[in-house]
C-alpha cells in the first residue's frame, strides 16, 4: 500500500535549502571579493 | 575574444556587471519561486511536490553548464593560453558545485514523494553525483596550484577530461532505464504545461544570471588576490 506523504513538507525542504544555499553562495562571494579588493587597494597604498 | 584578455577591461566590464547581474537574478529568482510556491497548480499525478522543479531544474542545468563553462574556459586556457581563462574556470567551479549538490539534494526531496525513495542508482542519478565529485576535484587541485604558485595547467586538463560526463548526464535517461523522467524540455519543443513552463523559464534565467554575477565576483577576487601577491612581492624585493 502506498503511504500518504505530505507533500509540502518536501516542498519547504527544496525551498529552503534552494533559497538559503543560494543567499549564502551569493554574500560569500561578495564578500570573498570586497575583502580581497581592499587587500589589493591597501596593498596598492590606497 | 583576445580583447578581454586584458584584466583591466574586463574589471572595467565585470565592475558595471556585477551588481545588475546579482540584483536581478535575485528578483527574477524570488518571484519565480514565490509564483512556484504560491500560483503554480499542482500536477495531476505528482500533486504539490512538482513545484520542487522550478529549483530542481535550474540547479541541474547550472551544474552541468558550470562544468561546461569550466572545459571551454580550460581549452581557451590551453590552447590560446588565455590569462583570464584559468581565472574563469576557478571562478565557476564552486557555484558548479553548489548547484550540481543543490540538484542532487532537491532530486532525492522530490523522489521520496514521486518515485517513493529517496535514491536510487541509476544512471542520472550516478552519473550527477559523479559530477558533484569531479568538482570536488577540480577545486581541490586548482587551489592546490594556485597556492604553490604553478600554472593551473593540471587543473585545465582536468577540467576538459571531466567535460565527458556531461554527455553521459544529458544522455542517461534515453541510455539506461530509470526512474528518471526523460527531457520535458528539448530543442524540439516541449512537452509542458504552460503554467509550469513559463515559471520554469524565468526561475532557470533568474539563477543563471545569480551564477554569472557569482562568477564575475569570484574572478574580481581572484584577480584582486593576484594584483595584491604581486604588489607586496614588488614591495618586499624593492626593501
Amino acid at each position: 500500500m502506498r503511504e500518504a506523504l505530505d507533500h509540502w513538507i518536501f516542498v519547504f525542504a527544496s525551498y529552503a535549502l534552494g533559497v538559503g544555499g543560494t543567499l549564502a553562495l551569493v554574500a560569500w562571494s561578495w564578500i570573498g571579493m570586497k575583502r580581497a579588493e581592499r587587500r589589493r587597494d591597501k596593498a596598492r597604498g590606497k | 575574444m583576445h580583447g578581454f584578455a586584458n584584466p583591466a577591461r574586463f574589471l572595467r566590464i565585470a565592475r558595471v556587471l556585477t551588481v545588475p547581474f546579482l540584483v536581478a537574478g535575485l528578483l527574477l529568482t524570488g518571484a519565480s519561486l514565490y509564483y512556484g510556491l504560491v500560483y503554480a497548480p499542482p500536477e495531476r499525478l505528482q500533486g504539490d511536490s512538482v513545484r520542487i522543479l522550478f529549483i530542481h531544474v535550474p540547479a541541474a542545468w547550472l551544474g552541468m553548464a558550470g562544468w561546461s563553462g569550466i572545459a571551454v574556459a580550460s581549452f581557451v586556457e590551453l590552447v590560446w593560453r588565455h590569462p583570464l581563462a584559468g581565472i574563469g574556470a576557478r571562478a565557476a567551479a564552486v557555484p558548479g558545485a553548489f548547484f550540481a549538490f543543490l540538484c542532487l539534494a532537491t532530486g532525492s526531496l522530490w523522489g521520496r514523494p514521486a518515485w517513493g525513495t529517496w535514491w536510487v542508482w541509476d544512471g542520472r542519478l550516478t552519473s550527477v553525483l559523479v559530477l558533484l565529485f569531479l568538482y570536488f576535484g577540480y577545486i581541490a587541485l586548482a587551489g592546490a596550484s594556485a597556492r604553490e604558485g604553478g600554472g593551473s595547467r593540471i587543473a585545465a586538463i582536468f577540467g576538459l577530461v571531466g567535460a565527458v560526463n556531461i554527455p553521459i548526464i544529458h544522455y542517461s535517461v534515453l541510455w539506461w532505464n530509470s526512474l528518471h523522467q526523460p527531457p520535458s524540455l528539448t530543442t524540439g519543443g516541449s512537452t509542458m504545461a504552460g503554467p509550469f513552463l513559463w515559471g520554469l523559464m524565468a526561475a532557470t534565467l533568474g539563477f543563471t544570471l545569480i551564477f554569472g554575477g557569482v562568477v564575475l565576483a569570484r574572478m574580481r577576487a581572484i584577480l584582486a588576490d593576484v594584483q595584491a601577491e604581486a604588489r607586496l612581492r614588488r614591495k618586499a624585493e624593492g626593501a
